[in-house]
């Protein structure tokens, strides 16, 4: 009797469970789908026939028009920085983390307590002077401009990680080359270097999204079609059609792409890497 | 007792020889990341310090030292203070909403094991769009004209629903969708909390005849306080850092109803061209987060013994 009184009670437990999870799969999916399906829509369409409506035809034109108007250069400049970035970035941190984690030097610990400290800052403290410097030396409004902050960024994180990961290298390894004359930078690259590549390449999905989706040092630094990146294709785009609203959701599905199909390929990788800056706090 | 010393002297010069290795190793490694930090990190902060004792509009070469007085009037600005109350209620909006949600997702999605894959899937999804992406679809989606809520309230007889022009609700309907936005982020970090608990611990617990409920409640759950707490953490510090998404979607609008510190900063120096107060409001700012950051990690620390 007392167990039919469980199974009812926990089949009450499982529906409830099923219907709240379909509820918030609704709630995270359907904003796609209004993406998705507005963009197929003439401009004025989605004002006869409501936002729900199925498009009367796929209507292609939106999209032909946002590569016509150049939304192919904002993508090559953000493959170019964060390409640039990335491989600049990862190389200084793992450097930088060997002998944070695995040699005798006392200053490499007050160095990584900076780090750390480096970690919460706001970028918008050092808006103004990168802005004033990139002008200064020339490099405003160009992608070449977007690469140093973009590197400075990533480090402190990636450092911090990476030493964490070194740390964990069983010292055996190193002592064994050492003994064969193998010196401080010989181990590191032939040694320490290769077997960090699972956390580099975590943190590569880490920060290369980070830098794809940078959104604040690409609008300040950064002024002329030729080289904003991707985000700023979306606030560019807005700004010269912002009552057409199938165009921009039309931008919205394009900047919306490679991450999907990363995402379909790497799958759990991708969720990992992404959320490895939670350990920032 | 030669051989000895000997012996002795060379082990010496074997750790000095080390240490001297280690030394200049350590010196030539570090150093690119320490220059690009200094450059691009430490530099600036000083330099923003230093702006914000000037009157300076950035551009012209004409700067003025006028010592604190920018910060005479950060500290009067009811502006900034304004700013900076929204955004201590999008972190505690956040802090309500994100965190309980994604435990809770998480906890099902733990409980449910492998089956949840695909649904995990599909929780993740609004993490894999930009915080600008997230901020334009949102503010067509919820647009008086033709958004989501104002056609479901045409179709059931009503007017036209202006959530992000009413200075009431503007504020709350933004964090909901910051809330849309991260919760897959906790999510996936729970989850990787939830299954880095040993899994004899909770056959243990079974054997003590825990349910499931009783075991996520009186074993899991305490296990993951760490986690918890690096959640809260970074969720405070985000929510005042917070300025993309919501600079393309209100931009601070409808009048200062959404403004945060960080919107009022960039505004103040990039549009306003009031560069000095521009970087007297962002190192406020950060001062603000430091506070704010070494307040709760050293309340939330376990302390050790």
């Amino acid at each position: 009797m007392k167990a039919k009184h469980v199974t009812v009670e926990s089949r009450l437990c499982w529906g409830l469970a099923g219907i709240l999870s379909a509820a918030w799969v609704i709630i995270t999916v359907f904003p796609f789908i209004f993406m998705v399906l507005n963009s197929f829509k003439e401009k004025f369409e989605i004002l006869t026939e409501g936002v729900f409506s199925w498009p009367k035809h796929f209507y292609l034109e939106n999209y032909i028009t946002v590569f016509e108007k150049g939304i192919g250069r904002y993508f090559f400049n953000s493959i170019i920085v964060c390409a640039i970035s990335l491989i600049i970035a990862l190389l200084v941190s793992a450097c930088a983390a060997y002998p944070i984690s695995r040699l005798k030097f006392k200053p490499n610990q007050y160095l990584l307590l900076v780090i750390i400290a480096c970690m919460s800052i706001p970028v918008h403290i050092t808006l103004i002077p990168i802005f004033k410097m990139s002008k200064d030396i020339g490099l405003y409004d160009s992608i070449a401009s977007l690469i140093g902050p973009n590197v400075a960024f990533a480090l402190p994180i990636s450092i911090f990680i990476l030493t964490g990961f070194m740390a964990g290298i069983p010292r055996e390894l190193e002592e064994a080359a050492e003994i064969d004359g193998c010196g401080r930078f010989m181990s590191f690259l032939s040694i320490i270097f290769p077997l960090t590549k699972p956390g580099l390449a975590t943190l590569a999905i880490y920060n290369g999204v980070e830098i794809w989706n940078g959104f604040i040092f690409s609008y300040t630094l950064t002024q002329s079609p030729e080289s904003r990146t991707l985000p700023l294709a979306i606030w560019d785009f807005q700004g010269m059609h912002s009552m057409n609203a199938p165009m921009i959701m039309a931008v919205l599905t394009i900047t919306f792409l490679p991450m999907l199909f990363l995402f379909i390929i790497f799958q759990e990788k991708l969720m990992e890497g992404m959320t490895v800056g939670a350990v920032k706090g | 007792m030669k051989e000895k010393t000997k012996k002795a002297q060379s082990e010496m010069t074997l750790t000095a020889r080390r240490g001297i290795a280690d030394r200049n190793a350590s010196l030539i490694l570090t150093l690119p990341a320490i220059i690009l930090l200094i450059i691009f990190i430490l530099y600036p902060i000083i330099d923003s310090f230093h702006i914000s004792l000037l009157k300076w509009n950035g551009i012209s070469s004409d700067k003025q030292f006028i010592g604190l007085g920018n910060w005479k009037k950060l500290i009067e600005d009811g502006a900034f203070w304004k700013a900076f109350i929204n955004n201590i209620k999008i972190m505690l909006l956040s802090l309500l909403i994100q965190l309980p949600v994604a435990l809770l997702l998480s906890t099902f999605l733990h409980v449910i094991g492998t089956k949840g894959k695909a649904l995990k899937c599909l929780w993740f999804i609004p993490m894999l769009m930009s915080s600008v992406a997230v901020g334009f679809l949102f503010k067509y989606a919820l647009s008086t004209t033709d958004g989501i809520f104002t056609t479901l309230s045409m179709m059931l007889g009503g007017g036209r629903v202006d959530l992000l022009g009413s200075s009431r609700f503007a504020l709350l309907t933004v964090a909901m969708v910051i809330c849309w936005q991260f919760i897959p982020f906790y999510m996936i970090f729970f989850l990787a909390s939830y299954s880095n608990i040993d899994r004899e611990i909770y056959e243990a617990s079974l054997i003590d005849g825990a349910t499931k409920p009783k075991y996520f409640i009186y074993v899991a759950l305490p296990l993951l306080g760490p986690a918890i707490r690096n959640a809260c953490v970074l969720s405070m510090v985000g929510s005042l850092k917070y300025f993309d998404l919501i600079y393309v979607m209100t931009n601070g609008g409808p009048g200062t109803a959404t403004e945060l510190m960080a919107t009022y900063m960039y505004k103040l120096s990039f549009k306003e061209f009031n560069m000095s107060y521009g970087s007297t409001v962002a190192s406020g700012m950060l001062i603000v987060i430091t506070l704010f950051a070494s307040i709760t990690m050293r309340l939330t620390t376990p302390k050790e013994r």
